[in-house]
């Protein structure tokens, strides 16, 4: 493949090929820091991928105890699915089981938008009758009574219909330490973008796929053609100096911030150079046809 | 620019300005606004013949006197804002359901009865039924915000619905009775039984009397709730946002009805 070489990085000309998604924001907050990143963290386990989990979440970042509604330390949780159900769904099955059940925690919107998710306004019922509707000016929350006092829950957060989903980096290395030093240097740079998230493991995924499989029942499988072990079996994407790849998956609430998220994470790779990071970067499509989204890595180059 | 309208007579009878609205003024000249007939009685009394009127957008609407006769002031207001520099009488605001209604002055009863949106301040004394409803109305304010800086008189917040009242000053007695919902504040202090045959919703009293036997203490608990008021208050009242800010103790009730309201006091 044609490639450009930045600082000794060979950056692919190639482009991430992107999906709509559905998507919101919350600010989750706790007594102190450690239980509001507790109860973000529940939130946003085992949803990684829609393929399986039903939506992908993840920290969007912490927020100051002065910047939260009620003066409290939070986090920033963003939550994406493919259609507007499934995300209601997620959303009021994780902020029942994980945010309601964690201690002195509270819940509230953080994405204003003409559509609408219900929280508090299914979740009230939990009180048994005793929840408690409080509204002022064009907000509304509930008060639902629990054990160790009251779960203040904002009634509804804005869904975005702007959302996009599978921005990706393939990061080549010579050997595993150091395309995990890159990869972990991309990590730490993306988080630092607002409103994206990598849902992944830490924001790695080690298990790329490829659209289908030799068995019927599978949408997806391993992606061989950048699988190290399979070079020489299968028709392989990787180079002779490559001997590992991991992939860093981005969701954002619009197109700029999953592009930002990627010139974020290319900067670092590229400024770790090849000797202690990557050799190559390439990204994951369909051959654009499935996808509306492109995000070409060349036009990501700071 | 403001449309002014400057008092030259002392108003001979009691007067109606509930056609003085912004969205009513909008396409009227001066002249069709001085032939506006503001009276009460039999004898007819005009714009023209109580105010000077300085013309301009009847958006911003401002009294520059005020008077206890001048009745119905931003009564029905829905847009806009009026400002009245001094008192005002009874009906003030009643029915707003948007804009911004400011009285500098004193007013009467039954300010911003039955209000619905908007914003409505007060920077003097109410009298009473404070947001209350008028004879035979089922509900009294069911939305906006009410400020009131002075005090108020007997009933205030009767039979609210929705909303948020805070009152700077002192109240009479039965605030808030019959309280359907919605939200309370008083920071001084409150005459006997506050929340008399409340159903829901919440008063919050910085200096409160002896509670009633049918209102029960459910002690102290960690909530995000007074936080997250206190701050949508702390804009219009930084001693709203101190009384929000204390540790508070809740007592429901009143039991001798639904029993889910609650009145919130320093713990």
């Amino acid at each position: 493949m044609r490639s450009i070489t930045k600082n000794g990085v060979r950056i692919d000309d190639t482009f991430a090929e992107a999906f709509p998604m559905r998507g919101t924001a919350l600010v989750i907050t706790g007594p102190n820091k450690r239980w509001a990143r507790q109860a973000a963290v529940t939130m946003t386990g085992f949803a990684t991928s829609v393929i399986g989990c039903g939506c992908e979440a993840s920290i969007d970042g912490e927020v100051e105890a002065r910047d939260t509604p009620d003066g409290r330390p939070g986090m920033r949780v963003l939550i994406f699915a493919m259609s507007s159900n499934d995300l209601q769904t997620q959303l009021v099955n994780r902020v029942g089981q994980c945010v309601l059940t964690s201690p002195g925690s509270a819940c509230f919107a953080d994405l204003s938008a003409p559509d609408v998710l219900k929280i508090g306004d299914l979740l009230r019922y939990f009180g048994d009758g005793w929840q408690i509707s409080k509204k002022f000016g064009d907000r509304h929350f509930w008060r639902i009574p629990v054990m160790d006092g009251e779960f203040l829950c904002e009634a509804t957060t804005g869904l975005t219909k702007g959302a996009v989903g599978g921005g990706n980096l393939l990061i080549c290395g010579a050997d595993y330490e150091r395309t995990l030093r890159a990869a972990e240097a991309a990590v730490e740079a993306m988080n630092g973008v607002r409103d994206a998230i990598m849902p992944f493991p830490g924001g790695i995924v080690r298990s790329g796929s490829k659209v289908g499989s030799k068995y019927k029942a599978l949408h997806a499988s391993t992606n061989d053609a950048f699988c190290p072990s399979l070079r020489g079996a299968v028709k392989t994407a990787l180079d002779d100096d490559i001997g590992c790849v991991l992939e860093i998956v981005i969701d954002g609430l619009t197109e700029a911030a999953v592009a930002n998220a990627m010139r974020a994470g290319l900067a670092a790779i590229i400024k770790l150079g090849p000797r202690n990071g990557a050799r190559r970067v390439s990204a994951g499509n369909y051959g654009g046809k499935l996808g509306p989204f492109h995000f070409h890595l060349k036009d990501l180059l700071v | 620019m403001t449309l002014v309208l400057t008092p030259k007579v002392t108003p001979p009878q009691r007067l109606d300005l509930s056609a003085l609205l912004p969205h009513l003024l909008a396409d009227k000249s001066s002249k069709e606004i001085a032939a506006i007939d503001l009276a009460t009685t039999c004898e007819k009394i005009t714009v023209g013949d109580l105010f000077r009127i300085r013309a301009g957008s009847a958006e911003e609407i401002r009294f520059e006197d005020g008077s206890e006769r001048f009745d119905g002031v931003g009564q029905g207001l829905n847009r806009g804002r009026i400002l009245v520099a001094g008192d005002a009488g009874i009906n003030a605001g009643r029915k707003m359901s948007g804009g911004e209604l400011v009285i500098s002055g004193n007013v009467g009863p039954y300010a911003g009865s039955a209000m619905a949106g908007g914003r409505l301040e007060i920077l003097g004394n109410a009298g009473d039924f404070l947001a209350a409803p008028r004879e035979g109305e089922l509900n009294g304010m069911s939305g906006g915000l009410l400020v009131l800086r002075g005090a108020a008189g007997l009933r205030a917040g009767d039979r609210l619905r929705r909303g948020t009242i805070l009152i700077e000053g002192g109240a009479g007695d039965w605030l808030g009775s019959r309280l359907i919902a919605g939200t309370l504040v008083v920071l001084g202090r409150a005459g006997m039984s506050p929340g008399y045959l409340m159903r829901r919703g919440t008063i919050v009293l910085a200096k409160p009397p002896a509670l009633a036997a049918t209102f029960v203490d459910c002690g102290q608990f960690a909530s995000s709730f007074p936080a997250v008021f206190g701050r949508f208050l702390l804009p219009e009242s930084r001693g709203a946002a101190r009384l929000f800010r204390a540790p508070l103790r809740r007592f429901a009730g009143d039991m001798a009805v639904l029993g889910k309201g609650e009145i919130f006091v320093p713990a």
